[in-house]
């Protein structure tokens, strides 16, 4: 596009975000403040992961943006163009094809590789924030690895409920040391950061910070020894491809009766083409 | 006779100023005193003569002006409380001292259950099975007489009593060495002060304590506490056995405060 500079941001921009995600892949999980610039994008839309995309991708990348696991919603799509139009890049809607995947509120049910990277929109980095509301605190509490606050979370949950009644953004503990918000992806897709090839990048551009999980990292979700964390079975298989073990969606149909189909659209497409 | 051990907590003329406090006033000035293990020592004195600004500073919260904080760690070495680092410093707070406020909702983690406030230094130690979480809690409600079927309640449905029972259990679940208290008694009724005061001689007495108390309350000075330690003015003016300093009080002041005790 005339006018604009290569993924729209500025060389100087990108350059501080860079440093910055330098700083962040050298400390996993620790969260490192950036200046976030205005994006042609709502806050909560992906301002944080547009950036670091904006950051990290190069002419020859291919670049796939989900959001809730699909590639043709709203915010996928305009992200998806956003970068089309201000790169040139070529685009996939395969997973397997991406060397860029930047994501909201998923991991891809195929596994990623050392050759791609994953960049998470999120809304709040802060795993404490619930907890301890000061800053200040929270940067202290995370110094000095003081993290018996954030069991007490899960002791209320089990003592409420009788399990940790955590579904999505549940906390995890990077290579033994930082406690981490994973963004508002299911605790189902928890298991899939641990050690995971792919380099691991997080962008929140409201709150201004960054961090990241570099391949092969532990990433360990919090739990109790006699209360271990578990990924709940979906109980469902996919109406569409017959896969049970991937994330599912319940969809109202026409009529109000529902289905439940993969979250993660390109995932069943594979399925879906395997089984024809 | 063998040696005196030495004490549990060495306070060194202690002095503090408030940023933009007026020329010439100190909250604390030339404040020392020694505590030793198994020792309960009352400050007592009347609102603004410095006492919780001296127990503060104790506590490491607030940086003194001038003085050193001595404090002998569990493994024997003495470590100046306010020269280690931030680290040390809360470290020691969760695991070697316990900070009993004087309103316990400031101690308290008021959003959640009873259980989840006892555990909460368990936990920061590491602990991580939520059965043995849940059995010390039961035996410290129990401990502090609360009644342990309350265990997943709030605390803002505790009374005022109540609560204060839950902050000490709180602060006792770790085994602390050292306990500060900030008027831990004030605001409560009468009855419910007497027992509460009956539950802390008890709990200090059997978990060999050492504590730090600071009371405008003679009565609570007198009957906790081992020695006692009378401030005005930001001055220690006196110090002694509790007995010795309320029966035959030498400074006019502790002469006055014991006199203007109101005989019930």
């Amino acid at each position: 596009m005339n006018g604009y500079n290569f993924a729209y941001l500025d060389e100087g921009t990108k350059r501080m975000i860079r440093r910055s995600l330098l700083k962040a892949v050298a400390i996993p999980g620790h969260q490192v403040p950036f200046g976030s610039r205005e994006m042609p994008l709502a806050y909560g839309w992906g301002t944080g992961g547009i950036q670091v995309t904006a950051a990290v991708i190069g002419a020859d990348d291919v670049l796939k943006v989900i959001d809730q696991g699909s590639d043709d919603t709203t915010n996928a799509v305009n992200i998806r163009r956003f970068f089309a139009r201000t790169t040139g890049v070529a685009t996939t809607e395969r997973t397997a094809d991406a060397t860029l995947i930047q994501t909201r509120h998923r991991i891809p049910e195929r596994p990623l590789t050392e050759q791609q990277i994953l960049v998470y929109q999120v809304p709040q980095p802060e795993p404490l924030y619930k907890l301890e509301a000061r800053r200040r605190e929270t940067l202290k509490l995370h110094a000095y690895a003081e993290y018996g606050l954030m069991n007490v979370k899960l002791y209320e949950d089990i003592a409420t409920w009788g399990r940790i009644d955590v579904t999505y953004d549940y906390p995890v503990l990077v290579h033994g040391r930082h406690v981490m918000s994973p963004s508002p992806i299911p605790s189902f897709d928890n298991p899939k950061m641990h050690r995971m090839p792919a380099l691991q990048l997080f962008g929140a551009g409201r709150e201004k910070r960054l961090y990241a999980v570099p391949p092969y990292t532990d990433v360990k979700s919090l739990d109790f020894e006699d209360h271990p964390f578990e990924v709940l079975p979906q109980g469902h298989a996919c109406a569409l491809c017959g896969c049970a073990t991937s994330y599912l969606d319940e969809v109202v149909m026409d009529g109000g009766s529902t289905q439940f189909t993969c979250s993660d659209t390109d995932h069943c497409r594979e399925q879906q083409e395997a089984h024809s | 006779m063998s040696a005196t051990p030495a004490p549990l907590l060495h306070v060194q003329g202690i002095g503090h100023r408030f940023a933009g406090a007026h020329d010439g006033h100190w909250a604390v000035q030339d404040a020392s005193l020694e505590l030793h293990a198994g020792e309960v020592l009352a400050i007592v004195g009347e609102s603004g003569s410095g006492k919780s600004t001296l127990l503060n500073i104790v506590a490491g919260r607030i940086a003194p002006s001038e003085g050193r904080v001595l404090y002998r760690r569990r493994e024997g070495d003495e470590i100046d409380v306010h020269a280690v680092g931030e680290r040390q410093r809360r470290e020691l707070a969760r695991t070697e001292w316990g900070f009993v406020e004087q309103h316990a909702h400031e101690g308290l983690r008021m959003n959640v259950s009873a259980g989840a406030n006892v555990g909460e230094r368990l936990m920061g130690q590491g602990e991580r099975r939520y059965a043995t979480l849940r059995e010390t809690a039961v035996r410290w409600m129990e401990r502090v007489e609360l009644d342990a079927a309350r265990l997943d309640d709030s605390p803002r449905g505790f009374s005022g009593g109540m609560r204060q029972r839950l902050q000490i259990a709180r602060n006792l679940v770790t085994r602390p060495r050292l306990v500060l208290m900030d008027e831990p008694t004030s605001g409560l009724d009468v009855s419910v002060q007497a027992r509460l005061l009956d539950l802390i001689r008890l709990l200090v007495g059997r978990l060999h304590l050492s504590a730090l108390v600071v009371t405008h309350d003679l009565g609570v000075a007198r009957l906790l506490a081992h020695r006692t330690l009378v401030m005005r003015h930001g001055r220690i003016v006196e110090q002694g056995l509790t007995d010795r300093v309320f029966d035959d009080p030498q400074h006019p002041y502790t002469q006055l405060l014991v006199s203007s005790v109101v005989a019930a």
